[in-house]
């Protein structure tokens, strides 16, 4: 069975916010109002400090969801409008969702957003509006789905030419444009597997390990 | 063969809609199970579920159709007008007079009201959630927070009242009507709320066809579809005989309604043992009921994993609270009514003492669950619980905190602990701190555990802005403009268990009460009580 899953390299991240960038432009997500509390973003910054006084330190986690392999969030819509799928993706049916924002109560890492209005992009950035990704409409939630119409598409050039798709071909936004390949993906079920190397690495973990969500996105750091 | 009037039929269809409900709720279990099992889901616990469930609507059917029968059999076919003595005609006063222009001012000040709150709506219904104060990580706010709030305050007032029932607390006699219509009508203002809520209102009904069993909400959707049901009948019930007394005594368009739903009743004793028994079976079914509400609308909160949510406590913390804010209510509605209807003949002191003393206890136990959930998280140290608690007892929420004890611990308390205090004044005045301390209660459930996630985001606060507002009070005006409806169409005071127990509750508590003691000593404790 295919699991898939996101190692982050933090002692390699520089924190250069490319990986927002192009989640925001590859999945339809409109600029909003930097600093507001209803600016959506599927991949952002969560500044953690480290460390302790005197001797602290800034640290910036890219924060997609989490993908959990046991979604609190996908427990508790009452209309299966987000579910965990086969193959361990967590997305979101936009057309199914109700709006009653109980998934992103219930989710611990607040990785999921919801459409308080009707998106808008300034003239002339509606024309980079992605046609393989839906534009959701007010009212209802969203989030990162490790962009889920890539493996789509993946899976689709696969069977045109006849053949199963390789791990390597599905590929995340965030992941593409890192500069210095930080961003690991692949199936976590497959030993041979970049990713389940990865996750098995002793710099590895989870965060909120202690709730049992068991995360598919693992940091890596070098514990000081 | 006996000659039919137009009502037998409508009454026959309403057997069948009753019927009908019953039957679609056990096949939409059925068929929710073996759609269910085709996505390996939770399927088995659904049909289990739905076996009570609908149980329980089978037996309301069963239960009307009984009535009908029993009623309607021993009925002739005329309906004579039935005898109303002196002190009962001043309850019909509110039915049958004029209404005076207080009352028409009244009614037109909270219909204007309700008409902004209207208004909200549609700005609301146009321009999106956006329209309210709320954002992230403060996902809900004051709709979830009234959500709890009235639906609380009308499985607390049944909850009272089916028990003062079932154990035949003679006293309740004169206050069971204005409980149920309370009940009724503030049930329909909590479910209201949700949907004031939800961000794609015309989705609601994918609910049902989509219900995910697993879903605490759906669990709520369930109970409080079921318990609307009950509400309903659990105040139709002892409603028949009044409607029969008053049906000769109303004109214009209540007279054919009345006659309707009075189902030929004359007052014979078949009759009227007939009803009892009805009356008892939903009395004894309507509290698994409403207790099943109280702890579903806990789990909701208790369900997730998010602190201070997460705790074992909420489900009955929250029964209790419900029983606390209802009888606030409770006692609040019954010292309007007592003033504006000049009921000082049936709502008297005692009833307020009793009700104060009810209160009292209540608000005893609201002090031991409150001080438990906040000793346990304050002894535990759990560095996300702790930021929330200490948010809550001197951050940002520490007004509202202390605001809340105030009302619903130190007030209360310090007002009825005496008995010589229990006055009338005095446990309105402990009901409105109480009714303002349950109302923070559950806003204090609900806003801060959301504000500080466990996740180190930028810290954010929420301040209702003025649709959420409007909304809110919009909902309050238009349980007034209801509930004063509601006693315009129907006596605000049951006649018919009044008039039973002025006939019949003195010799029968006292019988009850020469039964507890030795025989030999059966007649002096008997007269002495």
């Amino acid at each position: 069975m295919t699991r898939w899953a996101m190692a982050i390299d933090l002692d390699v991240c520089t924190g250069c916010g490319a990986c927002l960038v192009a989640c925001a432009q590859e999945n339809n997500i409109p600029p909003g109002e930097p600093g507001s509390e209803r600016m959506i973003r599927w991949m952002e910054f969560l500044t953690v400090e480290e460390g302790e006084y005197p001797r602290t330190s800034t640290r910036m986690l890219p924060m997609p969801c989490q993908q959990c392999d046991n979604p609190p969030c996908a427990r508790v819509c009452p209309v299966y409008a987000t579910y965990r799928n086969p193959e361990g993706i967590v997305p979101q049916i936009y057309p199914q969702c109700i709006g009653c924002r109980y998934c992103v109560n219930a989710c611990p890492y607040t990785c999921k957003h919801f459409n308080w209005s009707d998106p808008e992009w300034p003239s002339p950035m509606e024309r980079g509006i992605s046609p393989d990704v839906s534009v959701r409409s007010r009212g209802v939630t969203e989030k990162c789905n490790f962009c889920l119409h890539r493996l789509q598409k993946a899976r689709d050039l696969a069977a045109l030419d006849g053949r199963e798709m390789k791990a390597t071909e599905y590929r995340p936004a965030c992941l593409e444009v890192c500069p210095v390949k930080a961003i690991r993906f692949g199936d976590l079920d497959d030993p041979e597997d970049d990713v389940a190397g990865a996750a098995q690495d002793p710099r590895a973990t989870t965060l909120l390990e202690e709730l049992g969500t068991k995360p598919k996105v693992f940091y890596l750091k070098e514990h000081k | 063969m006996r000659r039919r009037d137009w009502a037998f039929y409508v009454q026959v269809l309403g057997l069948v809609l009753i019927w009908s409900i019953a039957l679609l709720a056990a096949w939409w279990f059925w068929w929710r199970g073996v759609e269910l099992r085709s996505y390996h889901d939770a399927w088995l616990q659904t049909i289990i579920l739905g076996v009570p469930i609908s149980g329980i609507l089978l037996c309301f059917a069963t239960l009307l159709t009984y009535l009908f029968i029993k009623i309607g059999a021993t009925a002739d076919g005329k309906e004579p007008e039935l005898v109303i003595d002196r002190v009962e005609e001043e309850l019909t006063h509110s039915v049958t007079a004029t209404p005076s222009w207080r009352f028409r001012a009244a009614l037109l000040g909270l219909g204007l009201i309700t008409a902004w709150g209207l208004y909200a709506w549609w700005v609301q219904l146009r321009d999106g959630l956006s329209v309210t104060g709320l954002g992230r990580p403060v996902f809900w706010g004051l709709y979830i927070t009234n959500f709890v709030f009235f639906i609380g305050l009308s499985y607390g007032s049944t909850l009272v009242c089916a028990i003062l029932r079932l154990t035949n607390g003679e006293w309740r006699r004169s206050i069971t009507r204005a409980t149920e219509g309370f009940a009724m009508i503030s049930l329909a203002f909590g479910a209201w709320n949700i949907i004031l809520d939800l961000g794609r209102p015309d989705r609601l009904m994918l609910v049902f066809s989509w219900g995910r069993m697993e879903s605490p909400l759906l669990w709520d959707v369930i109970a409080i579809s079921l318990y609307l049901i009950t509400c309903v009948l659990y105040l139709y019930l002892p409603l028949i005989p009044d409607l029969a007394l008053l049906r000769h005594r109303v004109k214009g368009f209540r007279r054919p309604l009345y006659h309707l739903f009075s189902f030929g009743w004359v007052g014979t004793d078949p009759q009227r043992q007939a009803l009892e028994k009805a009356i008892r079976v939903i009395t004894a079914l309507v509290i698994p009921i409403v207790v099943s509400v109280g702890l579903v609308s806990g789990w909701v909160f208790s369900m997730t994993v998010q602190p201070i949510w997460h705790s074992t406590i909420f489900g009955p913390y929250f029964v209790l609270g419900a029983m606390f804010s209802g009888v606030a209510a409770l006692i609040i509605l019954l010292a309007i009514l007592r003033s504006t209807l000049s009921l000082q003949n049936f709502l008297r002191p005692l009833h307020f003492q009793n009700l104060g003393f009810l209160l009292l206890v209540l608000s005893l136990l609201w002090f031991y669950f409150t001080a438990a959930e906040h000793l346990t998280i304050f002894y535990g140290r759990e560095p996300s619980e702790m930021q929330i608690l200490n948010e809550k007892l001197f951050g940002k929420y520490a007004l509202l905190t202390y605001l809340m004890v105030v009302g619903c611990f130190i007030l209360p308390t310090l007002l009825l602990a005496r008995k010589k205090m229990r006055t009338i004044a005095s446990t309105v005045a402990a009901s409105i701190g109480v009714g303002v301390g349950m109302w923070l209660e559950r806003f204090l459930i609900v806003v801060p555990s959301l504000s500080q996630p466990r996740l180190p985001y930028p810290a954010s606060s929420y301040t209702p802005l003025w649709v959420e507002i409007s909304l809110m009070v919009g909902c309050f005006a238009a349980l007034g403009f209801l509930l004063m409806l509601f006693i315009r169409l129907f006596p605000a005071v049951s006649l018919w268990e009044v008039r039973e127990g002025r006939e019949e509750g003195a010799q029968s508590a006292a019988a009850r009460v020469r039964s507890y003691f030795p025989s030999e000593a059966t007649q002096e404790k008997g007269a002495a009580s």
